[in-house]
């Protein structure tokens, strides 16, 4: 459980950070705002991501203030409706969808294949400044008088009933969709087209499946967002009336339009996630991926079911009894490739060689709350007890858990796995061990009561609520509180290594991927030479011989 | 020291007392709805038991320090075909389960009493047959179906009764329905679960379940003068609806006696179900409803009529058929006969309300108010 369970090699432990790397190469503000280098392009959606995870965190904080006691004294309704909204739109858009990808994927799946850089590096650069431009707009929205539709925009109160900034929001969202259809693209072309030599389909790391189908999602999904975005602009602007029955429209209609991209959101969110945790189980148990081909299939089969599953966010709207039969039918359906990927996860652990290193503890957390998440999941797939738990504190609950426990739980044992790789440099290990533990207690302390508040009926998105809830609701925020310590820590100590923290060397976990065969951090062009692939992914035996091979001619 | 455990105390029985960790069941559905949650809740506890007990043991059994040397494992189909194929049957007997439960929930039977209800920022207003208006609360008897037909004036709430497990969404433009039959007279919570702008959580109210006899009593103390169909009757001629619709062999428009209910022919050849929903539709749009044999004449009266009065209207236009009238008028203006709250007028004709009724075409209905 520290440190020393990390066996270096010899040459590792005096190991220097290489003098050229994709980080010192070029100075200035200037060689950073025009690179196309794929790593300097991640590094800086890492900065901005976790700029906006701060300020949608400090939403979240103050949202679970105003509901320590069940009166809304902290702030008047109509703020706390500004403040759920906004804390939900900079969550679900500016992090959690960009977050695995944009950082992560952006980083390592051109090294993992085998690339010098993305297929398309200016369009990823474009990417990042379309984010930020969304970013911008939504910050100039919060500020010039805030949004209070809720994340979920929904006509007719955002077209008709609400005088908050819903167009330049919805703006906003529009642009950050193009940056999300811009870096699926971008992922798509790379995986196809440019994996080294051998690097086969079924050697692709399982990071690069999950991506992969993630990408497929973001490129057919994210424009019927921005259709149905633009229509609720023109809508709010000049009154076309598609949502407005009184003109022959159908409120129903954005709904249908809104979950066809969102609800495939939510596995552009969840899908990398997995991905790190595939990386990360089986490099610390040392082991191959349980049924490798079953998980990357399990990444395709979500990614094709979550494009006809967006009904079940309607049950109880007034849609066909018997369309909600289908759409129950194919929901359920789509739990089953996530319990394959939790077994299999499970079984890569069974004879493995295993450690407990930081990233393998958020793993662990990731699969005990995933699983708790998709649990419930099925409580809302299932038409009969979704009428009583839908628009309750269950869903937010349910989705909490799936997003924040499962996706932000994957986001930051990807970060301290490849931290090492991507700053030369290693985080301090026992901090992060207990960071990870923090996280995991006032995540569960924060969230679960809310189930329990859910059962009871709570509705969400109350600024004020009767008495009886108030104690779940003390228990909730007491959690919160420990969670934002859990989060601050790794902000702290991680910025620490970076100046502080033990030189990493290329391979400190002995992991098989590419990525750990290069220099850290590594070359603006990652490889010398093109790497030419004769293994599977997941090869502790190749990983053995070759290393075997290097001290005999050393 | 002493002072503050005392404090304490209080504050922790006040806190258990009013703590609840699971609400109440107050409607006939509650528990079928309970069994079912509890099954999932059984079985998402031995799925997460199975996976938290796999995670701990292989994080013994197989820790670096005891088992040096990792095995490679490609996979075995038996296994990954097992936790495929379980999860899948349990999935789908969830699915099944569910479905019967929602289809329940959301077809109201026939001899339901119709309660209108319509949303608005912010608050819910309930309309009863007899006439009664109620503003963010709802009285009803136990022991009686409820259909409520919503609609909202303006944007999407949604109808919440946790204690019934009973929710549903009521949408700008279109009429929905829920039932339930309440058990326990008490009040329950009435929630807005729709976020609906800046008063949301303030549309909260009461669900005041009554036993058949109080709900007399609260029927006479809250009666209006007249009913939502004859409010709809004064509208219908005030909008000289009547110049068109007035029965006669050469009139422009239908006869609307025994519409509802029926199914209509339109002049496109498509037939209609001629129920709420259509009937108020006619009344907006009435363009999109031309029925076979009639020139598409009749005015729109979007913008021109409220919720509430559309609503008086339809019940109007329902009133019409042979003895709905006097069933609305029996199940929620006049006097619940006792026993049940079966539509049997008090006392003497029992059992013949219905035959009465349906012979006397609403007039019989007339004198059962005075009895």
């Amino acid at each position: 459980m520290s440190t020393d369970t990390i066996v270096r090699l010899p040459d590792q432990a005096t190991a220097r950070i290489p003098k050229v790397n994709f980080l010192s190469k070029e100075n200035g503000l200037l060689s950073w705002l025009l690179t196309s280098d794929h790593k300097r392009i991640a590094t800086l959606y890492l900065i901005s991501i976790t700029f906006f995870f701060a300020i949608g965190g400090t939403l979240a904080g103050l949202i679970r203030l105003e509901l320590l006691t069940p009166q809304s004294d902290l702030m008047a309704a109509d703020t706390y409706n500004k403040v759920f909204s906004m804390h939900g739109i900079i969550m679900v858009f500016l992090f959690l969808v960009p977050s695995v990808p944009a950082t992560l994927g952006n980083f390592l799946i051109p090294i993992m294949i085998g690339a010098k850089d993305l297929a398309l590096p200016k369009v990823n650069l474009l990417s990042w400044y379309l984010y930020m431009i969304a970013g911008v707009m939504v910050l100039y929205s919060m500020i010039t008088g805030g949004v209070d539709t809720g994340w979920t925009f929904t006509v007719p109160l955002s077209t008709h009933y609400v005088n908050t900034n819903v167009i330049t929001t919805g703006l906003a969202i529009f642009v950050a969709g193009f940056s999300s259809v811009f870096t699926g693209l971008n992922f798509i072309v790379t995986i196809h087209k440019m994996r080294a030599p051998g690097m086969t389909w079924f050697r692709l790391p399982l990071f690069v499946w999950s991506n992969y189908a993630a990408s497929i999602l973001m490129v057919l999904g994210t424009p019927v967002l921005a259709i149905t975005l633009v229509l609720v602009v023109l809508e709010r602007g000049f009154g076309i009336g598609v949502f407005d029955p009184s003109k022959g429209g159908d409120p129903i209609l954005f709904q249908h339009l809104f979950w066809f991209y969102s609800h495939p959101a939510v596995y552009i969110m969840i899908l990398p996630g997995m991905g790190v945790i595939s990386e990360v189980v089986s490099t610390f148990a040392r082991k191959r991926v349980f049924g490798y081909t079953a998980v990357a299939f399990s990444s395709v089969a979500i990614a094709v079911f979550a494009f006809f599953v967006w009904e079940h966010h309607m049950f109880i709207m007034g849609v066909s009894n018997y369309s909600t039969l289908v759409f129950s039918l194919l929901t359920m359906l789509v739990a089953v490739p996530s319990a394959i990927k939790i077994f299999n996860w499970s079984f890569t652990l069974y004879k493995g060689s295993i450690t407990f290193e930081t990233p393998m503890l958020y793993s662990f957390g990731f699969m005990g709350l995933f699983t708790i998440g998709g649990l419930t999941g099925v409580f809302l797939a299932s038409t009969g007890t979704d009428i009583h738990l839908t628009e309750t504190y269950f869903i937010v609950a349910h989705f909490h858990f799936v997003m924040v426990g499962g996706m932000l739980m994957a986001f930051l044992s990807g970060i301290h796995f490849w931290w090492p790789k991507w700053t030369g440099r290693m985080y301090p290990e026992k901090i992060s061990q207990l960071a990870a533990l923090i996280t995991f207690i006032g995540f569960n302390f924060t969230f679960f009561p809310q189930f329990l508040l859910g059962t009871l009926g709570m509705p969400r998105r109350y600024a004020a609520y009767p008495a009886e809830f108030q104690v779940l609701n003390v228990f909730s925020t007491a959690g919160a509180s420990i969670l934002g310590i859990g989060y601050l820590l790794p902000i702290l100590y991680l910025t620490w290594s970076l100046k502080y923290g033990e030189i990493a060397g290329d391979n400190p976990w002995q992991a098989t991927g590419l990525e750990w065969q290069i220099q850290s951090p590594p070359l603006t062009e990652n490889f010398t030479e093109i790497p030419v692939v004769d293994h599977d992914a997941y090869d502790y035996e190749w990983l053995e011989k070759k290393e075997k091979e290097v001290s005999s001619v050393g | 020291m002493d002072h503050i455990s005392h404090v304490l105390w209080q504050f922790l029985v006040k806190w258990m007392t009013d703590f609840a960790l699971f609400p109440p069941e107050a409607s006939k559905i509650a528990p079928q709805m309970d069994a079912l949650y509890f099954f999932m809740v059984l079985v998402s506890l031995v799925g997460l038991t199975i996976v938290v007990l796999l995670l701990v043991s292989f994080s013994i059994m197989y820790s670096k320090k005891r088992h040096p040397v990792a095995v490679q494992i490609e996979g075995s189909t038996l296994l990954e075909a097992t936790w495929t194929i379980i999860p899948l049957g349990l999935f789908l007997i969830m699915f099944v389960w569910g479905s019967l439960i929602y289809f329940r929930i959301y077809t109201p039977p026939a001899n339901a009493m119709n309660i209108y209800v319509v949303g608005k920022q912010w608050m819910w207003k309930a309309e009863h047959p007899g006439g009664q208006h109620e503003i963010n609360s709802l009285h009803i008897p136990t022991g009686r179906a409820i259909q409520l037909t919503l609609i909202s004036q303006d944007v999407f709430h949604s109808f919440s009764i946790p204690a019934f497990r009973v929710k549903r969404e009521a949408i700008p433009g279109r009429y929905t329905n829920v039932w339930f039959e309440a058990t326990t007279p008490g009040t329950y919570h009435l929630f807005c679960t729709q976020y609906c702008g800046t008063n949301h959580s303030a549309m909260v109210g009461d669900i005041v379940v009554l036993t058949p006899d109080d709900y007399k009593k609260w029927l006479a103390e809250s009666t209006s003068g007249a009913s939502l169909a004859q409010n709809g009757e004064r509208l219908f001629a005030s909008l000289s609806c009547n110049a068109c619709h007035n029965g006669q062999a050469n009139s422009r428009g239908p006869s609307l006696a025994g519409v509802y209910g029926s199914h209509l022919t339109l002049a496109n050849g498509g037939t209609q179900l001629a129920d709420e929903a259509y009937l108020r539709d006619a009344i907006l749009n009435p363009s999109d409803h031309v029925t076979q044999g009639f020139a598409p004449i009749m005015p729109t009266y979007q913008g021109q009529i409220s919720e509430d009065g559309v609503i008086s209207l339809v019940e109007y236009i329902k009133s019409l058929n042979t003895n709905y009238r006097v069933e609305q008028t029996l199940n929620t203006s006049t006097l619940l006969p006792e026993g049940e709250g079966k539509a049997t007028p008090a006392g003497q004709q029992s059992g013949g309300a219905k035959q009465g009724a349906s012979a006397g075409k609403g007039t019989s209905g007339q004198g059962v108010v005075k009895q």
